[in-house]
């Protein structure tokens, strides 16, 4: 049997592997390019006051963690009473942006769902959402001190997400 | 009642399907007639049980049995029964069953049409085609029921996904579906060479019409499905490069590659293990495209509900499916042997070049689809493979293929002279060039794209007509008419479809070339002046139809010196998902086509407009139609048609004259 | 007729005309150069959330912010390949529906031309090795004739 025969059966068997191997991605994630990079830089104004404004540089110096969501987003609900007990956990602060919302409808939410937001910024138009390069609400970075993007979550955080993925480098993070 | 019987019926065709793929495969093996005669009677009963269970769910739809949940899902008592019986195979469910009913009903054909091929062929064929039958209806049965039910039955139904509710969802799902499992026959043909260790000239011959009728419903489903999302979708896109259209065109670059090389078999006996090799592959891709579109492997507007679990499914069957007849193949073809002498140069070399250039344009459009997925498995990163880079890649290969069109005609079996074909080429080639520079200078519009796409065309248009006259020995024109009319069916029907290439390559250029495109604000009484017409929106008013409302513009199209028409775009909402829809308003032409497309109000009185002048467009899917036919020629031609007696004695007693006197008096 | 009277005719044309709402219709984007480049840089681009789609042809709100993002860089001067780069430093390289040319994508872009030379090749190869069966012995005029005779006109089959 000449050994030619044999690739047509090597290369379906090699293409097998791969199409099973592909049965356990995510093909609709998309990894973030921004992680180990400077968190992009931002000056917005806050929910709860519009007069007065957070920037980024203003987080220096901490760990924090930076949650995208609004009032429109559903999945932004399963996550949210699992937020609001991290946050009475004082672990880490957590920073809301406000992604393309109308800040009335922000404001009532968080009084009726509870806040667990140090504070959240208000990005009306969503551009600074694309500097972080948002496509699906919610999403969760994790920021160090010096103002770099150690992780992001896509999707809702759930305590088991939490405590695979994230605990572990703010854990690290603050040492 | 009814679902409980389609039910019943499917695992009876299960039963049926398990001993058509074991006793005439073993009866085959040894020579036991009584076993190989299951084979006929197995196939038919399968089909009826099959038809049953199609019937079943289809009237279930018809009827509006909201207890069943696929019919739940996917209709609506207020959806027009055209569509009802659409939505049959509307969902994953519905569309295996579709899937495994043309199975049965290609299945049956064989079956039938077969009376002039040996038993033993015949029984291996159906036998193999039973157990890629087994498959599918065990995936239907344990993963995929269409007929669960739920209870209590829903009031009403969620209602057909208003993108397919179209005259489109009728026959492009049906069409596509005979040609991607008619590719099936070809496989099982090639399996039973395999198994039976015969690989004379006559499989080939008896595997080609089969061949031929399957390529030419693909080429039908797939022109349809682009047609229908050019005239759907509302921007008047025709072909996106998307994973799903990936997974039906490379079935159909792989069986294009597949009838030339059973021309190359059938007539010299030669490259017998690549064409083998060639169905297994093509009928491959056909299993292919179904795990793609069902397993949340790939994202893509066509793909179904996905689920990782039937995807390891189907997987499964094609690891045994494609993996057990490549094993066969590497274990038995060595034994096929080649036979046919041919030159380096001779119509089976180009015949072969042809079958190179597209099995790696195959193999390039799975490269670009499957790659995103390879290097986010090896932890690379993620990547998008989207239209720039296929065009990039495939418009080079394709290049070649469309060339060699107009050579392989002309050159001889065995062993052809360049000379002769170079002289014979000489003035179709410098026509064409002449067409790729003086048309688009005339038109006023001149880019390599379209002067390489005007060249193409011109080229096969030239070079056809050449292969014409060579044909045409004789002195007057009486003889030459005389000389045309003997000429076989088959080869009418490769002329045809070569030509069908051709017109299919000016659609593509002109549309892309020269179209004009105008978005717009119009106000009532306003117009518009574009591409030679001129455009008057009237108004809009509103409209109801039996499952949406509707806002319908009345827009008046003149011509530059010609008639007024009207045209009246929509923008619907459909009631039960309250999903808005563009119905865009087509006026279809044999140069051009006049589409407009209603976008957004901005006031109650203006409205954004997309106008569209598309020159040639409908050639694209006019092309393809042609293509169809030419295989319909091929697959009709009265060598296959001749008596079992008159094809034995001349296969059995006469092989080798029959190639001496076929290469004396071989085409010019 | 005099020249005012005409000049009052024209007006009175005019206004009905205008009355009529006899306009031209206007594009919808402000600069329709402008609008032509953003489309063809929004082929070129991947809609996040659809199901592969590019920016040109979406509707979605992130696909409709982005080409905004587009339509501004590129009034301001910027390059089509800055704005690129200006998605990909955020998207990364999945946004691009023409993958860019890196160590990992090397055999997507040179593997249409290796597959054609490579068939090629192994076609050149094969072609030159063929054993093939010996010639069938010549045909004598009387067993020529009966062959023709017992397969009806072989010219009507071949060629094709």
């Amino acid at each position: 049997m000449s050994p030619r025969l044999l690739v047509p059966l090597c290369a379906f068997i090699l293409l097998g592997a791969l199409l099973g191997a592909g049965l356990r991605l995510k093909p609709r994630e998309i990894p973030s390019p921004l992680i180990g990079k400077a968190a992009p830089a931002f000056s917005l104004p806050l929910l709860s006051e519009s007069q007065r404004a957070l920037a980024s540089a203003d987080l220096k110096g901490k760990v924090w963690l930076l949650n995208v969501w609004a009032s429109w987003c559903t999945p932004c609900r399963e996550e949210h009473p699992f937020l609001v007990a991290l946050a009475r956990e004082q672990i880490v602060p957590i920073y809301g942006l406000n992604y393309k919302d109308d800040p009335r409808a922000a404001q009532e939410w968080i009084q009726r769902l509870g806040n667990p937001y140090a504070e959240s910024v208000l990005d009306r138009d969503g551009k600074v959402g694309i500097d972080y390069g948002v496509y699906g609400v919610p999403e969760t970075f994790v920021i160090d001190r010096s103002g770099v993007i150690r992780f992001k979550h896509v999707g809702p955080l759930t305590r088991e997400v939490w405590t695979r993925d994230l605990l572990p480098i703010v854990q690290q993070l603050r040492s | 009642m009814l679902p409980e019987l389609g039910h019943f019926a499917l695992i009876v065709a299960l039963f049926l399907g398990v001993v058509l793929a074991t006793l005439p495969l073993i009866g085959a093996a040894r020579n036991d007639i009584a076993w190989m005669g299951l084979a006929r009677p197995a196939a038919q009963g399968q089909f009826a049980f099959i038809a049953i269970g199609f019937a079943s769910l289809m009237v279930s739809f018809a009827n509006n049995d909201f207890s069943v949940v696929n019919v739940a899902s996917n209709s609506n008592s207020e959806l027009p029964m055209a569509y009802r019986i659409a939505a049959t195979w509307g969902s994953h469910e519905g569309s295996m069953l579709l899937w495994v009913f043309m199975l049965s009903g290609w299945t049956l054909a064989v079956s039938l049409l077969s009376r002039r091929l040996p038993l033993q062929m015949v029984s291996r064929v159906l036998g193999v085609m039973g157990f890629v039958s087994v498959g599918f209806l065990l995936f239907i049965l344990l993963t995929s029921n269409p007929f669960e039910r739920m209870n209590p039955p829903a009031l009403d139904g969620r209602d057909l996904n208003p993108l397919l509710q179209d005259p489109g969802m009728v026959i492009h799902p049906p069409m596509l579906y005979m040609g991607y499992v008619g590719f099936a026959v070809a496989f099982a043909f090639a399996v039973a060479a395999l198994l039976s260790g015969r690989f004379d000239a006559a499989w080939a011959r008896w595997s080609r019409p089969w061949t031929t009728a399957a390529w030419m419903f693909l080429t039908v489903g797939i022109a349809l499905g682009s047609w229908w999302a050019y005239y759907e979708l509302g921007w008047g896109g025709w072909w996106f490069w998307d994973p799903v259209e990936n997974a039906s065109f490379m079935p159909w670059l792989a069986g294009t590659a597949l009838l030339h090389s059973l021309a190359v078999a059938e007539k010299r006996g030669a490259f017998k293990a690549w064409t083998i090799l060639l169905a297994i592959a093509a009928f491959s891709l056909s299993l292919l495209g179904t795990f793609l579109v069902r397993s949340g492997v790939l994202t893509s507007v066509h793909a179904f509900a996905t689920d990782p679990a039937r995807g390891v499914f189907i997987l499964s069957f094609l690891g045994i499916v494609i993996g057990g007849s490549l094993s066969l193949f590497a274990w038995r073809a060595a034994s096929v042997g080649f036979s046919g002498r041919f030159d380096r140069v001779s119509r089976e070399s180009l015949l072969l070049v042809n079958n190179v250039l597209l099995v790696a344009a195959t193999g390039s459009v799975m490269l670009g689809t499957l790659y995103p997925l390879a290097l986010d498995a090896l932890g690379l990163g993620k990547i998008s493979v989207g239209t720039p880079y296929f065009e990039a890649v495939f418009v080079p290969l394709m290049a070649p293929v469309v060339l060699l069109m107009g050579v392989g005609p002309l050159a001889r079996w065995k062993s052809a002279s360049w000379a002769d074909m170079a002289s014979r080429l000489r003035w179709p080639a410098m026509a064409s060039v002449a067409a790729a520079l003086v048309l688009p200078w005339w038109a006023g519009r001149f880019s390599a794209g379209v002067a390489l796409g005007l060249f193409l065309a011109a080229w096969v248009f030239t070079s056809t007509a050449a292969l014409l006259l060579a044909r045409l020995r004789g002195n007057t024109l009486g003889e030459r008419w005389k000389q045309l009319g003997r000429s076989s069916r088959s080869f009418f029907g490769m002329v045809v479809a070569h030509l069908g290439v051709g017109i299919f390559i000016v659609g593509v250029t002109m549309v892309r070339g020269f179209d004009v495109e105008s978005d717009v604000k119009m106000s009532t009484g306003d117009h518009l002046d574009i591409g030679g017409y001129s455009i008057r929106f009237k108004g809009v008013s509103e409209s109801t139809g039996p499952n949406y409302v509707a806002v319908q513009a009345d827009i008046d199209v003149q011509r530059d010196g010609g008639d007024t028409f009207s045209m009246k775009p929509e923008k619907r909402l459909y009631k039960v998902q309250q999903m808005p829809m563009t119905e865009a308003a087509i006026d279809t032409g044999f140069l051009r086509d006049v589409y407009i497309s209603l976008g957004e109000p901005l006031d109650d009185k203006t409205w954004t407009l997309r106008v569209y002048i598309k020159p040639f467009v409908d050639w694209i899917w006019g092309g393809a139609l042609v293509m169809a036919l030419g295989g319909l020629l091929a697959a009709t031609d009265r060598r296959y048609r001749v008596s079992r007696v008159q094809s034995e004695s001349a296969e059995s007693g006469l092989a080798g004259a029959a190639q001496r006197i076929d290469a004396q008096g071989a085409t010019p | 007729m005099t020249h005012c009277a005409a000049r009052l005719v024209a007006i009175l044309l005019l206004a009905v005309c205008t009355l009529a709402g006899a306009g031209v219709a206007v594009p919808v984007a402000a600069d329709p150069a402008l609008e032509s480049r953003v489309n063809t840089l929004g082929a070129e681009l991947r809609c996040l959330v659809c199901q592969n789609q590019s920016l040109a042809d979406s509707h979605a709100e992130l696909a409709v912010d982005l080409k905004n993002q587009i339509r501004e860089q590129l009034r301001a001067g910027r390059s089509e390949q800055q704005v690129i780069d200006y998605m990909t430093e955020r998207y990364g390289d999945f946004v691009l529906y023409r993958p860019p040319l890196k160590a990992s994508t090397v055999l997507l872009w040179a593997g249409p031309a290796l597959l054609v030379l490579l068939g090629l090749i192994a076609l050149w190869r094969s072609l030159g090795r063929r054993p093939g069966t010996p010639e069938p012995p010549a045909l004598s005029a009387a067993d020529e004739q009966r062959a023709l005779e017992l397969l009806g006109d072989p010219r009507r089959d071949a060629g094709a």
